[in-house]
């Protein structure tokens, strides 16, 4: 099916197959590689990126379901310059292995939109479907919190 | 990550004294056309080395040996051919070097030219001299360049942030500016050039920010996963349920009628299928109708098996010897007291995230390829790869990549093999994937295993004599860590009795230290209890030969305040590891709910000795990660086998552990040291079952002796009678 949608910004058009998953139509057809495949069952969540602003498993995202809607991957996230979540992380030195963070930093990002300064708690509720094998869970706490105060000196 | 030589031929005479580490490149033939390089261009500048490349723009190009898998590594190799050459940070740029043992293998044996491996926390301590003298190598071919273009003594010319300075009329050139000028000593190999003592170090020791990690938060960094060439197919394969079944394909003709198969190849334990995009490769995957065949392991069933571990940890059968010392048979005999207690552990699963893969291409003619692989091994995936076509290990161009997690998985090639053998097959470029079902069900697990662990105690109370038999499924991977030499205990009896169940088993990790250092610990706080002594004070009284341990041990009781008791239903308990060299005590905090059976791990205090610290900040971030890393496998991961086969296939069934689990805080300390520098990214993971299962029993009463302590698993220990 042709679907039209707009990611990153840009509207775009598309053919795929209906059942076709969001994740594999930005990897193997759009070459956006920042959003990771690891479990394709949405349980890992390394391959978040949001739809019309709320965080997504792109890997159980239907293409047909994409019509008229709001793409964002970590390749949009920074605008020019980096995104506070992704300046925190470098401060913070949060990536080990990295292949988790593109879905950290998406799922991070969409937490500071509708919450500009959460608790651990509510950091970790947030971020709970996010796994990290190496671990990074201890920085990745600090550094939502280094970029909450980001977003508030910018 | 580009790999600046990977296709070029690298010609062995154009190395001089490659012990040296300081060799000039002086030919290169390109074997096979580079298809997905973006910087293919030749570089402008010169080779200082096979490590250093200098540019005229100043920039440096480092070549990282190590697979860079998180633990850091490709930043400290850096670090210490910097730190010698006194390169401007901000001047290098870092790049994979070729896949080249013989010039760029671990130190083995005291100089280069082992294995490419990264493996057993090795990378630095496996190239730290040969790397810093590299370093010192290249400092002074610029000195001397400089000193032939002011015709002064190189001795009067010195080096600072990316300058060479004449010392007595105050003169610069640029190292940027020296590229062009690059003068060699005849004799270079027979200099002796001088390393810095440790005080003058500007980079060693001073945490510079990793190199890889801008381009992991912006989702630019490559994996293997990552990587697209024209006309490029895509492969996945349906493997044995039982390892080693093979497979009969009732319906080839079928799936390959399906909308955009490209092929389907029957190979000796699964069915390869090629398709144009990766879901249509899933789709045709989950329509193939295959009857497998029994094999050896057809009738295995883990749970059971822990009884068959358990009669012969008891028999009189010999194992493998580990450690025998003194007379522990006299030693029991003479005991007012014996102790036994049996330890277990399920198999575990690596869970790296990014799920195994690997791009190939082979030349229509089949007699060269490219790759592109994210390999803990790659001198051997580069090998496997050559050897299945039958073609030389250099008419394999090999790109390095990123890997999307390790932890032991990726030191194996049978993903690289099964991915040569389709590519081979459609003689078409090919990315070649596992699901991560086809992770979890053919993986190549941490071992089972039981562990009987008995201490003969004298009448004052002091251990005489302690045994310890590990039983289990993974031969050698069962022994490491079962040594307590630190620990002075006069007769000692360690052994490992393996019995082969045709399952595949792999390092994971810390390999043996896991599910071993687990069972001593343990062990050794129940003992306390029993005797009524406090775990950190028996530990002290063990290991008062041992003052680096001591110290360590001491450092992390009095950073968790361990004299006063947690309140609020929590409670503390002690560890302690060595591992690759680096030791490593941790205290753990925690609470338990015990309608449910959950436990709760608030906090974390960890201390290392692992000698001189190349980064800090990063090595407190292995520490970080390894505690979590050994928490999750602690608390949730469990492989078993039923009828041979795998009983768990993704995320849902083999939990990890999620941020929400994670402690509140893990506080580090690394223990300053001028030593030699150990091992770091294996040092906590180890600890921590021990550390739970500790505070576990200072809170309950109860031991928990069987890994994991899943909430179901720990209410059963709690509806116990005692």
């Amino acid at each position: 099916m042709r679907t039209t949608f707009i990611l990153n910004g840009r509207h775009i058009e598309v053919d795929a197959d209906a059942d076709s998953k969001l994740l594999w139509l930005l990897r193997d057809q759009l070459k956006l590689t920042g959003t990771k495949y690891s479990c394709g069952l949405a349980q890992c969540g390394a391959c978040t990126v949001h739809l019309d602003g709320n965080p997504v498993r792109s890997c159980v995202v239907p293409v047909s379901s994409l019509k008229d809607k709001e793409v964002l991957t970590i390749e949009g996230l920074s605008n020019g310059e980096l995104h506070p979540v992704q300046k925190a992380w470098i401060e913070e030195q949060v990536p080990q292995c990295g292949y988790c963070q593109s879905g950290q930093i998406m799922q991070a990002a969409a937490l500071l939109e509708v919450n500009k300064n959460p608790s651990r708690e509510e950091i970790c509720s947030h971020m709970d479907g996010v796994l990290c094998r190496c671990g990074a869970y201890t920085r990745i706490v600090t550094a939502i919190q280094t970029a909450s105060k980001i977003m508030e000196d910018e | 990550m580009n790999n600046p030589n990977s296709n070029s031929r690298i010609s062995r005479r154009s190395f001089l004294g490659r012990a040296a580490g300081f060799t000039f490149i002086l030919a290169t033939g390109v074997v096979v056309p580079n298809i997905g390089d973006k910087n293919n261009d030749q570089k402008k500048g010169k080779e200082l080395s096979i490590w250093v490349h200098l540019a005229p723009d100043g920039r440096v190009r480092i070549y990282n040996p190590s697979a860079e898998m998180g633990q850091g590594s490709m930043t400290a190799c850096a670090v210490l051919i910097a730190e010698e050459m006194n390169v401007d940070w901000k001047d290098v740029i870092i790049e994979s070097s070729p896949v080249d043992p013989e010039n760029y293998g671990l130190q083995w044996g005291g100089q280069l030219g082992g294995p490419m491996m990264t493996v057993g926390s090795r990378t630095v301590r496996g190239y730290f001299n040969a790397l810093r003298e590299a370093g010192a190598r290249a400092n002074y071919v610029l000195r001397y360049s400089a000193s032939r273009i002011w015709g002064v003594p190189t001795g009067r010319v010195s080096t600072e942030m990316s300058k060479a300075i004449h010392s007595d009329s105050g003169k610069t050139i640029t190292f940027g500016e020296l590229s062009g000028k690059i003068a060699l000593p005849t004799n270079l190999d027979n200099i002796k050039v001088p390393l810095k003592d440790n005080e003058d170090f500007t980079l060693i020791g001073k945490d510079i920010p990793r190199y890889d990690i801008p381009g992991k938060v912006t989702g630019e960094a490559q994996y293997a996963m990552d990587i697209f060439l024209p006309e490029m197919l895509y492969g996945v394969m349906q493997r044995a349920p039982v390892n080693k079944g093979r497979p009969v394909l009732n319906n080839k003709e079928e799936v390959l009628k399906g909308h955009g198969v490209v092929d389907v190849l029957v190979m000796d334990y699964g069915v390869g299928v090629v398709a144009d995009s990766t879901e249509t490769a899933l789709k045709a995957k989950a329509r193939l109708d295959i009857s497998w065949s029994d094999a050896e392991s057809s009738d295995y069933d883990s749970i059971l098996a822990y009884q068959e571990y358990e009669r012969l940890a008891k028999s009189d059968q010999k194992g493998r010897s580990i450690s025998s010392k003194g007379n522990v048979l006299r030693a029991f005999e003479t005991a007012t007291e014996a102790m036994v207690c049996e330890y277990k552990n399920d198999f575990a699963y690596h869970a790296q995230m990014e799920p195994l893969n690997a791009v190939i291409s082979v030349s229509p003619d089949g007699k060269r390829a490219e790759a592109w692989v994210g390999s803990q091994s790659p001198d051997n995936a580069r090998r496997t790869i050559a050897n299945v076509l039958g073609i030389d290990f250099y008419d394999v161009n090999y790109h390095v990549c990123y890997l999307g997690g390790g932890f032991g998985r990726r030191s194996m090639s049978d993903y690289v093999e099964e991915a040569t053998i389709l590519a081979n097959h459609i003689r078409k470029p090919l990315k070649f994937i596992w699901t991560r079902e086809d992770d979890v069900g053919y993986g190549a697990f941490r071992p089972i295993s039981l562990q009987r662990m008995e201490a003969a105690i004298g009448g004052n109370g002091n251990i005489m004599g302690w045994k310890h038999i590990i039983a289990g499924t993974g031969g050698g991977l069962l022994a490491s860590g079962a040594e307590i030499s630190y620990y002075d205990i006069p007769t000692q009896l360690i052994e490992v009795r393996s019995i082969d169940h045709g399952v595949r088993t792999k390092h994971w990790r810390s390999v043996g230290h896991g599910p071993n250092k687990f069972a001593i610990e343990s062990f050794l706080d129940e003992i306390a209890y029993a005797q009524k002594e406090d775990p950190y004070l028996l530990r002290r009284k063990l290991m008062h030969k041992s003052p680096r341990e001591l110290a360590v041990l001491d450092k992390v009781a009095e950073m968790a305040d361990w004299g006063n008791n947690s309140s609020n239903g929590r409670a503390k308990g002690i560890a302690f590891a060595e591992r690759s060299g680096a030791l490593t005590a941790a205290v753990g905090e925690i609470s338990l709910d015990s309608s449910t059976g959950r436990i709760k791990v608030h906090r974390f205090w960890v201390v290392m000795d692992a000698g001189l610290v190349v980064q800090p900040n990063n090595a407190i971030a292995q520490l970080e990660g390894g505690i979590n890393f050994g928490l999750s496998n602690v608390l949730h991961e469990s492989i078993t086998f039923k009828s041979g086969q795998v009983q768990q296939s993704n995320f849902h069934d083999y939990r990890l552990l999620r941020i929400s689990e994670a402690p509140e805080s893990i506080e580090c300390f690394i223990m300053p040291s001028a030593e030699e520098p150990a091992g770091v990214g294996e040092a906590s993971t180890p600890i921590v079952g021990g550390a739970i299962a500790n505070a576990f029993l200072k809170l309950t009463g109860k031991p928990l002796r069987h890994m994991p302590f899943t909430a179901e698993k720990v209410k059963e220990v709690l509806d116990q009678s005692m």
